[in-house]
């Protein structure tokens, strides 16, 4: 008893309990990110191809083959609910969901079998695995390879096959260059020429002479237009040369363009070695790749592009706007109940739920604010809405809103940390209050400006909600930022990870084929953010090392 | 203070007319809200000599120090009445360009507080804020401000160093020729050593008695044996208000007032 008093006065049980709590922390901050990364990683290892012979409920035997990507136990009793045979005395019964692929063949890409069902399993070296643009992905075997008419007779059908792929991926870059670049550059320019007409029209300054100047300047646009297709169809057309010939385990035959393969490999054939470099392949293209079938396919580079421009250009707008705020609220205003009022107003917006924010920013900055620029600037763009509609801009300024009371109050606290010796030692020497702040005081706070940035970042790079309502879209058809004057486009809806893991997660039309990439946007986000914030604080450290003023 | 004692201080100010005046205060009175912190108080400096405020704690003569280049104002409670008279102008005169006053009456406080800076530009800064920018210029003032404040020779090959790479005695000596830099007429020293180890203040007060050819000091001291050393003048002030002020050898040897006498000889304070 005496123990146990002695054991709880010299506080050993409030230590066990501190510890508990960091430890629990760090367990679950372990248990997400692992959660994450396994299931977000774990989809770009190529997997083995397994052949599956299994016995269908009636009876008859069905070939296919495909990869298992799950595994799980499942209660007999459930099953025999939902009126599967399972053999008596089994209590869990084990099934796997295996992506056939093959949409377009048998209508589905996966199927769960039950493992009592299962009468032999193989794994031919022969299986190919092709990435598709369209219909996800293809399993089945090479027969052989086609050019133009003409069935090669090569004993090497998968080193034949390669080299014509390597031509059609380069012909595929060269395509996306001349549509999204070139032909891209184009129409850019024609639809600002049809906006200068629809100007000129609307200032009544139509007359022949400049009418005259911009049909021909639409002229010679046309025309490079005409040769830019003429190319284009050429390259189609090359494109289109080259087919494979391949069949299905279950007897299809059938030929596939080489323009819609975007990737082949043999997994049943490859090294660990080799596994590790597809690997290391496929994660490449889901960070540089533009996506594909509604999200499902392809890689996120338009979303990760979309959240760190839209994070930089929030940081341009929230920090002078905060710091300017702070410094006027603790150095200039006298303080006083309006003051105290003013800092419990700034505290109270930093917990306004954030699709209030998205909701004033549709209401204010796109409707109000974006209407009437159109209608002073974009006369000749309307009924069309140039800023009248959700956009970069809108959502930057709508986020620096909503992160701007973390700015405010760091940037305040940064600025009650500078001793008053510092102020005064800059007064007494005749600086006015002016020079003091700009030559020494905010020199030193930068530090706390740069903890507010980095907590405002961290925020607004994982907001979904209010961006949905002004601008981020699930599909933006070009990026903000291109080669077409003037370089940086405001007014252009945009992509961000957030939303891209809404997006794929819950909207999906193929909810077994989206899941992983959930894990993985999930997981990138993690990384864009700690990415983002490593270099603020990099950029902090180095601010307080410089600034680190004499601690009284 | 009776009318008594208010008698017998009076004459002995009068004694100084022997040097030139730098300020004058009249009729002081200073207020922090309700609390009178300062009261009626009545003072000459000498030009180019050092004047010492003594007394103990509490007692408003860092307050009074803090008046002669308005560093009060800083404090929203705080109210002065009276005038202090710099060339002979008012400086709580309304039109009075404060940053300028601040630059004829330089300070220098109790702990060093040098900028996050480099010693040089430490010493520049408000050479830089009177608009002097040019290179050798700056250079040659900068050169002389250290050499002024017996620096130059320590900190000559580290001039783009930090400030705070050097030691408190080295600081405090840095912050002396910033304030020199700008060329006051008046330089207010704030216990100046009192952060300071014995060596350090021994030189800070060898630098006092060279400046005191150029500048006029005043100085806020909590070691009378300072006071006595460095002062060519000394004012006693106890609860606000000025006791006794005369020639630093008259107050220490026959101070006037029993006061003055009990707070020197130690009998409280």
């Amino acid at each position: 008893m005496k123990a146990l008093t002695k054991w709880i006065a010299d506080g050993t049980p409030w230590v066990w309990l501190n510890a508990a709590a960091v430890s629990a922390s760090i367990l679950l901050v372990a248990g997400l990110l692992s959660l994450i990364g396994v299931r977000g990683i774990a989809h770009f290892w190529p997997l083995e191809v397994q052949e599956i012979v299994y016995q269908q409920a009636d009876g008859s035997e069905l070939v296919i083959a495909g990869q298992i990507r799950e595994v799980e136990k499942v209660t007999a009793a459930r099953l025999r609910e939902s009126g599967v045979e399972v053999a008596q005395g089994s209590e869990f019964v084990t099934r796997y969901l295996i992506k056939t692929g093959n949409r377009d063949i048998i209508g589905q890409d996966f199927r769960w079998i039950l493992k009592p069902s299962i009468k032999s399993t193989g794994k031919p070296l022969s299986m190919v695995v092709f990435e598709r643009e369209e219909w996800g992905v293809f399993i089945g075997r090479l027969i052989g390879v086609r050019e133009a008419s003409q069935l090669l007779e090569s004993p090497d059908t998968w080193g034949d096959f390669q080299t014509r792929l390597d031509r059609a991926n380069g012909l595929r870059d060269e395509i996306r260059d001349l549509e999204k670049g070139r032909i891209g550059s184009v129409n850019y320019r024609l639809e600002r020429l049809r906006l200068k007409q629809r100007g000129l029209e609307l200032d009544g300054k139509d007359d022949a002479a400049s009418l005259a100047a911009i049909e021909d300047d639409r002229q010679t646009l046309q025309q490079e237009y005409n040769g830019l297709e003429l190319e284009l169809g050429r390259l189609y057309a090359e494109l289109q040369r080259d087919a494979v010939v391949v069949n299905t385990v279950d007897g299809h035959e059938l030929e596939i363009s080489m323009s819609s393969i975007v990737d082949a490999h043999r997994p049943n054939q490859m090294s660990l070695a080799g596994k590790f470099g597809h690997f290391l392949h496929n994660l490449w293209k889901f960070v540089a790749d533009d996506p594909r079938e509604a999200n499902t396919e392809g890689g996120v580079f338009p979303a990760i592009f979309g959240t760190v421009l839209m994070v930089l250009l929030m940081s341009v707008f929230v920090t002078p706007l905060g710091v300017v705020a702070a410094v006027y609220l603790k150095e200039y205003a006298r303080q006083g109940l309006f003051t105290r009022f003013i800092r419990i107003a700034v505290n109270n917006l930093a917990g306004v739920p954030s699709i209030v924010y998205g909701v004033f920013g549709l209401g204010f900055f796109v409707y109000t604010l974006g209407g009437s620029l159109d209608r002073l600037f974009y006369p000749e763009a309307l009924p069309a809405p140039t800023f009248g509609t959700g956009g970069l801009f809108w959502a930057s300024l709508t986020m620096a809103l909503l992160t701007l009371p973390v700015v405010i109050v760091s940037t305040e606290e940064g600025l009650s940390r500078i001793p008053r010796s510092i102020r005064e030692g800059s007064l007494a020497l005749g600086a006015t209050q002016w020079e003091t702040l700009w030559r020494t005081v905010l020199p030193m706070a930068s530090p706390g400006i740069m903890t507010g940035l980095i907590l405002a970042v961290a925020r607004a790079a994982g907001e979904v909600a209010p961006l949905m309502l002004v601008g981020v879209v699930k599909l933006a058809p070009a990026l903000p930022l291109d080669g077409n004057a003037p370089f940086l486009h405001l007014d252009r809806k945009f992509m961000t990870l957030g939303f891209h893991i809404y997006d794929v997660g819950f909207q999906s039309p193929n909810v077994e084929a989206a899941r992983p990439l959930v894990y993985a946007t999930a997981l990138l986000l993690v990384v864009v953010v700690v990415l983002l914030n490593l270099v603020a604080i990099q950029v902090r450290n180095r601010l307080s090392e410089r600034y680190r003023g004499l601690e009284s | 203070m009776t009318q008594q004692d208010k008698l017998q201080a009076g004459p002995v100010i009068k004694g100084l007319s022997s040097h030139p005046v730098a300020m004058t205060v009249k009729d002081l009175d200073l207020y922090y809200g309700e609390t009178r912190a300062l009261q009626k108080i009545n003072l000459t400096i000498p030009e180019k000599q050092v004047t010492a405020f003594i007394g103990p704690s509490g007692c408003g003569k860092s307050t009074l120090l803090r008046c002669f280049n308005r560093l009060n104002d800083l404090i929203d409670v705080c109210r002065i009445d009276g005038e202090i008279l710099l060339n002979g102008r008012d400086i709580y005169a309304a039109n009075v360009n404060v940053p300028e006053l601040r630059r004829e009456v330089g300070i220098v406080f109790q702990k060093p507080n040098p900028f996050p800076k480099s010693i040089y530009e430490n010493v520049a800064y408000g050479l830089r804020i009177q608009g002097m920018n040019k290179r050798r210029q700056l250079d040659e003032t900068v050169e002389w401000a250290l050499k002024g404040a017996a620096l130059w020779d320590e900190v000559k090959d580290r001039l783009s160093d930090s400030a705070f790479g050097l030691s408190g005695g080295q600081q405090q000596r840095l912050v002396i020729a910033r304030a020199i830099a700008v060329q006051p007429k008046c330089i207010l020293l704030d216990e100046p050593c009192s952060a300071l180890d014995p060596i350090s203040t021994l030189k800070v007060e060898e630098l006092i008695a060279e400046l005191k050819s150029q500048y006029t000091i005043i100085m806020v001291t909590h070691n009378m044996q300072q006071a006595a050393r460095v002062s060519d003048y000394t004012a006693f002030m106890y609860m606000g208000e000025l006791i006794e002020f005369g020639a630093t050898d008259q107050i220490f040897t026959k101070p006037r007032l029993k006061k003055t006498e009990d707070y020197i000889t130690g009998r409280y304070g």
